[in-house]
């Protein structure tokens, strides 16, 4: 209801035009008082005195937060770029030069690399594919629920609130040859996790046990977004469950879809944990994540693993990129959905 | 178009709360029928029932002949106006109000020409392409109406249309679903909690109260002939004036004074077996100045002289408080009075409001006479709420 009051207000002519200049002196005034001030253009130089001072308590507030970031995670990247173009083995210390993009150069011409990279990408479309489709029947079961909601709900989080190692461990074990029941019962005589296909499928198969709940948690988030009288109004035009759920539960929860997709897709390119503990990237299993690791801590090779680390970071921000300003998701705690 | 039988239906929800009972009413085809009550009077249940978004407990709903309480929604080719219009936000108006045809399945060129016809007769059609968020409330409504006429359904069904939108509009699209209906001439099933709403739109009201059927009639009938108390406190506004009586040496002794029994209602009162207390009913209109009123038509009334309250000049008459003594009890005029919010106001206790002509020279202070027409009072049963004047 609030929502519809909210558009309605922008319904006004012209308004849609307006908004962005409007946002504008809204941030830089820390607060929408000075809304009405100049239409935004000229609204930087007539800022008064009271407004000015505003803005400065504003900065002043977000410094330490904004340092903070810095400190954390900004200069790691800025380090890790720096490292990513020297040649430095901790082997051979003395070695140590600037290469420039060298690294970049030997890594991109890799067959580890690219291996890892079809790999990395193959868990996360499959294991995000999966998890969509399950996440989604869970949530709506979840929403559905009437009798025992608590307890469908938290007997569905289990895996998620179980530590991801732990549960790899599990896995492990339950497919080791001769011990495990899951191998006894599915392989007997063999030992999946040797094989490529079928530790990568197992690999896949504790990501999605592990993460679905997570996915279901986000989309039913969504489902909440869903009005009762828009399901109603949808089975009075005739539509059936299927095309309820198609034509109109979708394409309204598409937001909350979206966000759900990049969590968990940015999550399933940085695979580690799992695999580490399941195959340790044995039979051409790891992914760009344990070649990193492999690299910069078991061979103390800080250049070439830098590079890789760099590489991981650039393949998440693409795919941020792409879901956020091609598939229009919103970014997490913006408003801008909605005004495309 | 067809006829919409609703027999004896009841809806028991699984924890026994009994939402509907018994519910009877016929409409013929092309009627335009309004449920009203007060929140919770299971009116919205009953349209969800006829919508098939509720299950029916028992009973028996027919359309056109045909028993559809197990039919899904999409089968029984009504369509349905909610009170949040419920829009797909994510298509355009046009997409919306295509949305049904284009679930029949049926082609393009279709499609197009019945939703340009119904952007055309709802004047929606510089507004095709625009999206839901973008529209102002009014234009929303018009969408949720051109998305249920599209379809040529069997039957309009109607859940509080209006209430979403401000005062004025909803006069003005009040008269634009009136004359729609007209226009169309399909059955149409309007709930409403607004009696304004129920007298101005229907061919006939269904006053509802927990879920059971107080009076169906003609708008104009309920307002004369009220079955009972809740109806006759709940149509009509400002709201009929509610007196305790006594009768007494063939007299009424009343807060308004003693009052002679005329003919009419002793004749009411031997008829209906009438306790000893009742309650004496009589709209605000039905007062006016003593000293407008003739001789002639002052005998077939009585007058009551008190302090005046307060004035309120509406322009083209004058509303006129007096306070009263006393106050008439009952189960249903406390129900009433909890809907309006008016019993938190205790300024209402024991109030008389009456509706003076705009020439009365009434002025808050005075010791005021006015008027009122015996032949319009109703006397009702305080314990069962029951109209005694009613003519059988």
């Amino acid at each position: 209801m609030s929502k519809e009051r909210l558009s309605e207000d922008q319904a006004s002519p012209g308004s849609p035009a307006d908004a962005p200049g409007q946002a504008e002196v809204t941030s830089a005034n820390g607060s929408g008082r000075g809304g009405r001030a100049g239409g935004g253009r000229s609204g930087r130089r007539t800022l008064t005195e009271g407004q000015r001072s505003e803005r400065r308590l504003a900065l002043l507030l977000c410094a330490p937060a904004a340092l903070v970031m810095i400190a954390v995670t900004g200069w790691p990247i800025i380090y890790s770029i720096w490292l990513s173009l020297q040649r430095y083995d901790l082997r051979f210390p003395a070695d140590q030069e600037f290469v420039g993009l060298a690294n970049y150069v030997e890594v991109l011409t890799s067959s580890y690399w690219w291996t890892s990279f079809g790999v990395t990408l193959l868990i996360t479309v499959v294991s995000v594919a999966i998890e969509l489709v399950l996440g989604m029947a869970l949530a709506l079961i979840m929403h559905r629920t009437i009798v025992g909601r608590g307890l469908v709900r938290t007997s569905a989080l289990v895996p998620y609130g179980i530590v991801t190692v732990v549960a790899a461990f599990s896995w492990r074990y339950a497919w080791t040859p001769d011990t495990g029941y899951l191998a006894n019962l599915f392989a007997p005589g063999s030992a999946p996790l040797t094989d490529q296909a079928s530790a990568l499928a197992i690999i896949t198969l504790a990501e999605v046990w592990k993460t679905t709940p997570f996915m279901a948690l986000l989309l039913m988030a969504g489902l909440a977004l869903v009005p009762d009288d828009l399901l109603k109004a949808a089975s009075m035009d005739g539509a059936g469950p299927w095309q309820r759920f198609i034509k109109v539960m979708v394409p309204v929860m598409k937001p909350a879809i979206l966000v759900a997709l990049l969590f968990r897709t940015l999550d399933a390119f940085r695979i580690f944990d799992n695999i580490y503990v399941l195959t340790s990237g044995a039979q051409d299993t790891s992914s760009v994540s344990i070649l990193a690791n492999t690299n910069l801590i078991q061979a103390l090779n800080l250049g070439i693993g830098s590079t890789m680390s760099v590489l991981i970071f650039l393949s998440v921000a693409l795919i941020a990129f792409v879901f956020v300003k091609l598939f229009g998701t919103a970014a997490p705690g913006s408003d801008t959905e909605g005004r495309r | 178009m067809s006829d919409i039988v609703l027999d004896r239906v009841t809806k028991r929800y699984p924890d026994g709360a009994l939402a509907v009972q018994e519910v009877n009413i016929e409409i013929a085809d092309g009627e335009f029928i309004i449920l009203v009550g007060p929140s919770g009077c299971g009116k919205s249940t009953t349209l969800n029932m006829i919508a098939g978004l509720e299950d029916i407990t028992s009973g028996e709903l027919r359309i056109d002949g045909t028993v559809v309480n197990d039919r899904a929604p999409k089968d029984r080719d009504i369509a349905m106006v909610f009170q949040s219009y419920a829009l797909y936000p994510h298509l355009s108006v046009r997409e919306n109000m295509a949305f049904p045809l284009r679930l029949a399945k049926l082609d393009t060129a279709t499609i197009d020409r019945k939703v340009s016809e119904a952007a055309r007769i709802l004047d929606l059609t510089q507004h095709l392409d625009r999206r839901p968020s973008n529209l102002s409330g009014g234009q929303r409504q018009r969408v949720a109406m051109g998305r249920a006429i599209v379809r040529n359904p069997k039957a309009f069904l109607m859940d509080e249309p209006l209430s979403n939108l401000d005062a004025k509009l909803r006069v003005q699209m009040r008269t634009s679903v009136s004359r729609l209906q007209k226009q169309l001439g399909t059955t149409t099933v309007y709930v409403t909690h607004d009696q304004t709403e129920a007298m101005t739109l229907g061919d006939r009201v269904v006053v509802m109260r927990g879920g059971v059927v107080q009076q169906i009639g003609a708008p104009q009938h309920l307002y004369e002939h009220p079955a009972n108390l809740f109806v006759a406190g709940f149509i009509g506004s400002p709201a009929m004036n509610f007196v305790p009586a006594a009768v007494a040496d063939g007299r009424l002794s009343t807060a308004l004074g003693d009052i002679r029994l005329t003919d009419r209602l002793r004749r009411a009162m031997e008829r209906a077996d009438a306790p000893r207390e009742v309650i004496l009913g009589i709209r605000p209109e039905h007062f006016e100045d003593a000293s407008l009123v003739d001789e002639r038509v002052r005998a077939e009334g009585d007058v009551f002289t008190g302090l005046v309250d307060v004035v309120e000049s509406m322009g083209s008459d004058k509303y006129v408080y007096y306070a009263l003594d006393e106050k008439a009890r009952s189960a249903e005029l406390e129900e009433l009075a909890a809907d309006s919010g008016s019993s938190d106001v205790p300024a209402s206790e024991g109030q008389l409001v009456t509706r003076l002509s705009a020439v009365s020279p009434v002025r808050e202070g005075d010791h005021h006479e006015v008027w009122f027409d015996l032949g319009k009072v109703q006397l009702f049963d305080p314990a069962t709420g029951r109209n005694l004047t009613l003519e059988p």
